[in-house]
């Protein structure tokens, strides 16, 4: 529904997005085809935002949200937590595919800081604790299919 | 609602369709509170009020932010405006039975305010806003954002109609020049003569841009505008096009406000129906349309060049400028870019007069200033205050101090492009002008707050940082000098600082300062040279003393144990990760320092405080 309207790329990687959750290598190549524009440019916008992805992320994910009033009152040491207890580093996605952290810059809510948000759902004021605790009931309560 | 079809029955439509005293419990549902499990909320309320068969008498309103977030979920009752605070799906009983049926207000859900005896009962009368003024956000937590009649009922669209029907192009900017309004996104342009350059370039079609890409970490003003009065945001964006001439408007909000872009969405939907946007609006000849372009992470892309090359499609980069916008902007066409605050403001001042606006404020800041109040502060939320108010007031008097009793150490104004201020500029007056000779600026609206335990070169370090991953890379002064700043800070917080690495940074500030292509590299090193210039003691004990005053960098850390207290339990010997600590069972225990990597585990686990930090 873009296609014809000038401007449209970053709409429609985000659309692309939407519905593979990642921006897969074929799906770039078909979108710059439909565009009639080189695979660099799409490439290089892709690239550009961070909220583009070119590999497949985790069933969950973390978001750590390390703004200046989130990263006063304790950011680091919700990240920290979760890098300890599941073994990867912010951006990256655990060997089974199932959470994937990463650090963002400001949610807006920096008034119940320090916020993380488990797939989409804000969660202000947090403590080390209480994030493991949540991510491990997230994990728990929707195993993956044929698990 | 009602369809408008011209402009000569359009005084009688706006009379107010809704009486927003009348019974109604309003019931925030910003992001802040949101989180807060205000939705669940909303349900609750109006299962009850159903279950007494009061569903289609009392209302249950889901307004914008109130901005004492600190204190979320808010709730107000009117008629009377009761103010509670932190309130639970499980309060929604005692609010109908109690308050709504019986009278009788809920004394466990109101502000115990620490400001005076008691509680306080209504909100105008609570401390946090007793120093405020409510411009910009006079509708925040009064009206429905998703409900346009509300917007009506409280005068909305009465300047666009003002406009419209009684003044020229020139008339509007000439008001809005006379108001004295300095743009909002923080360099604080005079908007009217923005808009005036904008009408004067010779080219077809003019655009009007509004920049929601509100990217400064630890800011949420425009946020809470655009969620909680979106008519206001576009009412604004109309009579700039009206003004300047423009075919159509762009608002570009950042993704990461999901509730934002709905909102906006759902006022464009509505003041298409009733005919506030389209073709010959209201029957007078002005045609114009406005559309919502979502970001996709990039905080770049708040520089206006950077902004119009993103609704182009492409990547965010910056290009030098002149040419400005206002010659050659989108497409290549003459185009203002105004804040999302600056927007909101312009109703405003052509209903109630470029005069009342400058009666509010200082002489050259008229008006309001709203920060976004966050970090080592009591009373955290959104803050609208006249300009000249001292930051001493903001923090102190409305965010009620820093909490544990610790001490005030410093101020951080304008975001990540801004600076640090210490104690003793408290009573500098919050204005475009005074903060920037305090050495920080008023940027967009953040305002974070700092105290003893915040170590201000680790926070220094933490904005360069920021500017190394949100640098385009398109100048090198940007790219490398952030890159080389953030090494010398990370060298000063590790122990391993040497003194000529505060000239380097001295060096690199300046290079970056004069020749980085865009603001983001010009103003990257603001934050670092602010806190050495304040705060160079502390970086000094970093390097000389290896010594970290705040006891932040883990590096310079040392943990000890204090005989006399330590009753030998061992329960810091069995948690420590690196069997550091020695010491027989009911015997004074001893951390070998050679050994220690300085986690903290022990002093987290000892019971006794015995464990001391140096």
């Amino acid at each position: 529904m873009y296609a014809d309207q000038p401007g449209s790329l970053i709409q429609i990687l985000q659309g692309a997005q939407d519905v593979y959750g990642y921006l897969p290598a074929d799906v770039l190549q078909r979108i710059a085809d439909r565009l009639g524009v080189a695979l660099g440019k799409v490439y290089g916008v892709a690239t550009f935002y961070s909220q583009f992805y070119l590999e497949r992320r985790g069933r969950h994910v973390l978001k750590v949200c390390d703004g200046t009033a989130c990263h006063v009152q304790g950011a680091a040491a919700l990240a920290d937590a979760v890098s300890s207890e599941y073994g990867i580093e912010p951006g990256e996605t655990t060997a089974d595919g199932e959470l994937t952290t990463e650090i963002v810059y400001c949610l807006g809510s920096c008034a119940l800081a320090p916020v993380t948000v488990l797939n989409d759902q804000v969660m202000g004021k947090m403590r080390p604790e209480d994030l493991l605790r949540r991510i491990k009931q997230s994990l728990q309560a929707s195993p993956k299919s044929g698990a | 609602m009602a369809i408008r079809t011209g402009l000569g029955n359009l005084k009688s439509e706006l009379a107010p369709v809704d009486d927003m005293g009348r019974r109604a419990i309003a019931v925030c549902r910003g992001t802040g509170c949101s989180s807060s499990a205000s939705a669940e909320l909303v349900q609750a309320l109006r299962g009850v009020l159903a279950a007494h068969g009061l569903g289609d008498q009392v209302e249950v309103r889901r307004t914008g932010c109130f901005g004492f977030c600190a204190q979320g979920p808010i709730v107000v009752v009117y008629p009377g405006e009761v103010f509670y605070t932190q309130v639970t799906p499980e309060d929604a009983r005692a609010i109908v039975e109690q308050h709504v049926i019986d009278g009788q207000r809920v004394d466990g859900l109101l502000y115990d305010d620490p400001a005076t005896e008691g509680v306080t009962e209504k909100w105008h009368e609570i401390s946090f806003y007793g120093k405020q003024q409510r411009v910009l956000l006079h509708n925040c937590g009064i009206i429905d954002p998703e409900n346009i009649d509300h917007y009506l009922a409280r005068g909305g669209y009465g300047a666009l109609k003002r406009v419209l029907a009684q003044m020229t192009p020139e008339g509007v900017i000439e008001e809005v020049k006379a108001s004295g309004l300095r743009g909002r996104g923080g360099a604080g342009f005079p908007t009217g003569l923005k808009w005036q350059f904008a009408r004067s370039t010779q080219a077809w079609p003019k655009y009007v841009i509004c920049n929601a890409d509100e990217g400064d970490p630890g800011a949420f003003m425009d946020r809470s505008v655009l969620e909680g009065d979106p008519h206001a945001v576009l009412e604004g964006m109309m009579i700039a096009g009206y003004a300047i001439g423009g075919r159509a408007g762009y608002v570009y909000c950042r993704a990461e406000y999901p509730l934002a872009i709905r909102r906006m969405e759902i006022a464009l939907a509505q003041a298409r129906d009733a005919g506030l946007l389209g073709e010959d609006i209201l029957g007078s000849g002005f045609g114009y349309d406005i559309y919502i372009k979502a970001g996709a992470g990039a905080f770049v892309c708040g520089e206006e060049t950077a902004l119009i090359a993103s609704i182009e499609g492409g990547r965010g980069n910056p290009r030098p400028r002149p040419p400005y916008p206002a010659v050659e902007g989108l497409w290549h066409q003459p185009s203002n870019v105004n804040n999302v605050k600056s927007y909101a403001y312009v109703p405003h001042i052509i209903r109630r007069g470029a005069a009342w606006f400058r009666g509010i404020g200082t002489e050259k800041s008229p008006g309001t200033a709203i920060f976004a109040l966050t970090g080592k502060v009591n009373r955290t939320g959104l803050v609208e205050v006249p300009m000249g108010t001292t930051l001493r007031e903001i923090i102190f008097d409305i965010g009620g101090g820093i909490p544990d009793g610790k001490a005030f150490k410093a101020v951080q104004t304008g975001g990540p492009l801004g600076g640090c201020l210490p104690e003793a500029y408290l009573d500098t007056p919050v204005d475009f002008d005074s903060l920037r000779e305090a050495g920080s600026v008023m940027g967009s609206g953040g305002m974070v707050v700092a105290d003893e335990t915040t170590c201000m070169v680790e926070f220094a370090k933490y904005f360069t940082q920021f500017v190394c991953d949100e640098s385009c890379g398109k100048c090198p002064p940007c790219r490398l000098g952030s890159i080389r700043m953030l090494e010398a800070l990370e060298r000063i917080t590790a122990g391993l600082g040497k003194p000529e690495d505060l000239d380097e940074i001295r060096r690199l500030a300046e290079g970056m300062r004069q020749s980085s292509l865009c603001a983001l590299g010009q103003l990257a090193a603001d934050p670092v040279m602010s806190t050495l210039r304040h705060f160079e003691d502390e970086y000094r004990a970093h390097i000389e003393e290896r010594r970290c005053p705040a006891g932040q960098c883990q590096a310079l850390l040392t943990y000890s144990i204090d005989p006399e207290t330590c009753v030998g339990c061992t329960l810091c010997a069995r948690n420590c990760p690196v069997e550091a600590i020695s010491g027989e069972r009911r015997e004074p225990h001893v951390i070998d320092q050679a050994v220690c990597i300085r986690c903290g585990t022990c002093h987290d686990v000892c019971r006794f405080g015995a464990v001391v930090v140096g």
